[in-house]
């Protein structure tokens, strides 16, 4: 059996053993046994077959990010499939949604099942790719949806951009409703960010940079909303970054909508305080916000309004991040320090923080199927084993991805992925890849 | 001091110290010969990424008066055309031997990436719209001699009129007039004011006229035509008639006001009247002691200390 057809032999059989597994239905002690690429036995002192050593640690659903620059096609200099998907199962995701704005971007057949195919190759991860809302990503006209839907699309979306033209995003909606696909918005009022570096505040008045105005997200925010009641059609918002977008999510719950959000670590962790010595390695789109932001954020992910954390993984080669601070790309690596920023950062329960990081994103990336399942007989055996406790420094050198644009170097954190299960092959084994 | 990147890291103290080094370096400029051996042997490179006549060549005579050897990079006839990075200029001009490097750069922060990658000092010769910390010691050097105050701005008010929010002058002048004691006034559309003033230690008005019988000083910004095309001010016209420094305006100054401008001048724009016929203008004293500053800092920055009082041999 294959798991998402990764084209792993399963066959074997491996036992997590000694560790605490942590799901949708609670937490109990018990070891996990996973053969041909499912579980099989869940119970007390199991024994025989390959052992994991799970002491101390969670064993919980794997991990999905809704968020990942993958940059292969295009921009392999600064990561390729196989490099970010060695990066996903090093910080224990078992499935990434891969965006679409690489070169070519993700506006034909070919190219989402060369993605695929590639990350089926590479066999860390299970790679999903995302769908372009619109041809080119361009705003114009829209991509062949239903074409990639039937491939086995989920999450379409222009991310790196937002769909600007409010009648074009209407007819993506309509259109996308009766496919059962999402439609993901990077919201971003783009001629209100021309020339735009960092956060419009304090900050960037004083240093003499271009602002990026909160009202530039939220102006979408609610646009997108209203468009969502008008079609009935669910919306997804990507990386959410000011106070205010979450609480307009917060009332479009409230009122029923198939409204869902995601929030990045770095927009729960780090301020616009970080651009004053002008280092590029601070500079995202949307732009790092005040304490403020940082605070709504951190309630939004904490009262269920936003549904998911997502990394916006974001290679990018040195040279580019050396660059001036206006010409610089945007973007910031995550996948390999997420859990630990949110474990360390957040102040929840461990078992919110996993919802957050596994059953919520898989339910919103449409492959609840296979990940994120509770950790029961039958289920697909992609499982995260992850360390709470232990405390360790971020380093770049040390990262898996093929970049190291991380702005936590030298960071002291908690919480550190020990093994990665994918499709019952241990792909992250005592924190190394096995591939 | 390793590095002059902005007003801010100066501080009170400093400021005081180089604007009295500053009269030091006046006089020396004053002599038959202006020229002294105190940084004999050391190299200054000017690295300028942005057109600049003025401060290019104040530099370079400040430099050279002080018997440093200068060279000078500019974009238009170096590697970086030909796509070479930042830092690999940076570090190629530094492997040649460079004791400072003087940057101009139409991006804010360059030169605090440039003092990451270099052990040489680096002085921020204007960043984007962020700083530029030698046009603020030479205009509060201006203003101390010609308003002869020597020990501080206390009881000064100036007003800093025109196109605030893309100003490098505005934002190393604030800082250095409020550290000197001196009450300071932005005068400027709420489109040509930065987004947010939290922490900025001026008040507002958005009338020239609310400001111009009062101040001790008017310091008059440029004002870029492409600003038009931004929607910032509706016209030339219109900003002229709310913030220009007209003939009948200059007639309302205070007898001992003076006026200051960075250059360069719109005339009929932010500059409605001849400078020549405004009694008050210190615009040519900015220049002369931009050279006489430029000395200090570098002085102040790579000197040893002694040297100043014999000539060049």
């Amino acid at each position: 059996m294959t798991n998402g057809g990764t084209g792993i032999a399963t066959a074997k059989s491996v036992v997590i053993k000694g560790g605490t597994v942590l799901d949708q239905r609670g937490e109990h002690r018990a070891d996990v046994r996973v053969e041909g690429g499912v579980v099989t036995e869940v119970g007390a002192a199991l024994r025989g077959g390959d052992t994991l050593d799970a002491g101390g640690c969670m064993v919980t659903p794997g991990f999905v990010d809704l968020h990942v620059h993958l940059r292969e096609p295009g921009r392999e200099e600064a990561e390729t499939i196989e490099t970010g998907s060695r990066a996903a199962a090093m910080g224990g995701f078992t499935a990434i949604v891969a965006m679409p704005n690489t070169e070519p971007p993700h506006d034909s057949l070919a190219v989402v099942q060369m993605v695929r195919r590639r990350g089926q190759e590479a066999g860390l991860c299970d790679v999903l790719p995302s769908g372009c809302i619109t041809m080119g990503r361009a705003g114009e006209t829209l991509a062949p949806m239903a074409e990639l839907a039937a491939a086995g699309v989920h999450i379409f979306t222009d991310d790196g951009t937002g769909v600007q033209d409010p009648l074009l995003m209407r007819r993506a909606l309509e259109y996308a409703k009766s496919l059962g696909i999402t439609l993901a918005q990077h919201c971003e009022v783009s001629r209100l960010t021309e020339g735009a570096v960092m956060h419009e505040g304090a900050c960037c008045s004083r240093l003499g940079v271009p602002g990026w105005p909160a009202v530039a997200e939220e102006l979408m925010v609610m646009r997108d909303i209203e468009l969502s009641r008008l079609t009935g059609a669910p919306v997804h918002f990507l990386h959410l970054s000011t106070a205010k977008s979450v609480d307009l999510v917060r009332t479009a719950k409230a009122d029923g909508l198939r409204v869902t959000a995601e929030a990045a670590p770095h927009h729960f962790t780090l301020t616009d305080e970080m651009l004053t010595g002008f280092d590029p390695i601070f500079k995202v789109n949307p732009p790092l916000r005040e304490r403020a932001d940082i605070d709504a954020v951190k309630r939004g992910l904490a009262d269920g309004t936003i549904d998911a954390i997502a990394t916006d993984h974001a290679p990018h080669p040195a040279e580019l991040k050396e660059m001036p601070l206006d010409q610089a790309p945007p973007g910031m690596l995550g996948l390999e320090t997420s859990l630990a920023l949110s474990i360390s950062e957040l102040g929840l329960e461990l078992r919110h923080v996993v919802a957050l990081l596994s059953w919520r994103p898989a339910a919103i990336a449409g492959v609840a199927d296979r990940h994120g399942r509770a950790i029961e007989v039958g289920a697909p055996a992609n499982i995260t084993v992850f360390d709470p406790d232990l405390a360790w420094t971020v380093s770049p050198a040390r990262l898996a991805s093929k970049s190291r644009n991380t702005p936590y170097a030298g960071r002291a954190v908690r919480g550190k992925v020990r093994h990665t299960v994918l499709c019952g092959v241990p792909v992250v084994i005592d924190g190394e890849a096995q591939r | 001091m390793k590095h002059l990147l902005s007003i801010d890291e100066v501080g009170t103290d400093g400021l005081r110290h180089l604007l009295d080094l500053s009269d030091h370096m006046a006089e020396i400029n004053r002599r038959p010969v202006p020229k002294v051996p105190a940084l004999r042997g050391k190299t200054v490179v000017s690295l300028f990424f942005e057109d600049s006549t003025r401060t290019r060549l104040s530099f370079e005579t400040a430099a050279k008066r002080l018997s440093a050897d200068t060279m000078t990079f500019s974009v238009s006839t170096s590697s970086v055309n030909k796509g070479e990075s930042l830092r690999d200029t940076i570090e190629t001009v530094a492997a040649m031997g460079v004791d400072a490097f003087v940057v101009r750069h139409m991006s804010s922060g360059v030169p605090w990436q440039i003092s990451r990658w270099t052990e040489a000092s680096v002085i921020n010769a204007g960043d984007g719209w962020h700083e530029h910390p030698t046009q603020a010691l030479l205009d509060c050097y201006t203003i101390r001699t010609a308003l002869n105050r020597p020990d501080g701005f206390e009881g000064l008010h100036i007003a800093i009129v025109g196109d605030i929010k893309h100003s490098r002058v505005a934002r190393s002048d604030v800082w250095a007039f409020a550290a000197l004691g001196a009450r300071v006034t932005l005068v400027a559309p709420e489109t040509l004011l930065p987004p947010s003033l939290d922490g900025w230690p001026v008040d507002v008005a958005h009338h020239i006229d609310d400001v111009v019988s009062k101040v001790d000083v008017l310091y008059m910004l440029r004002m870029q035509r492409e600003r038009i095309h931004e929607a910032l001010v509706p016209s030339l016209r219109e900003y002229t008639s709310r913030f220009g420094l007209t003939p009948d305006r200059a007639g309302r100054l205070r007898q001992h006001a003076i006026v200051m401008h960075p250059g360069p001048m719109n005339r009929g724009v932010e500059m409605a009247v001849d400078p020549s016929e405004l009694p008050g203008s210190v615009i040519a004293q900015q220049v002369t002691n931009g050279v006489s500053v430029r000395m200090a800092v570098l002085f102040q920055l790579l000197g040893s200390g002694s040297g100043l009082a014999g000539e060049a041999s």
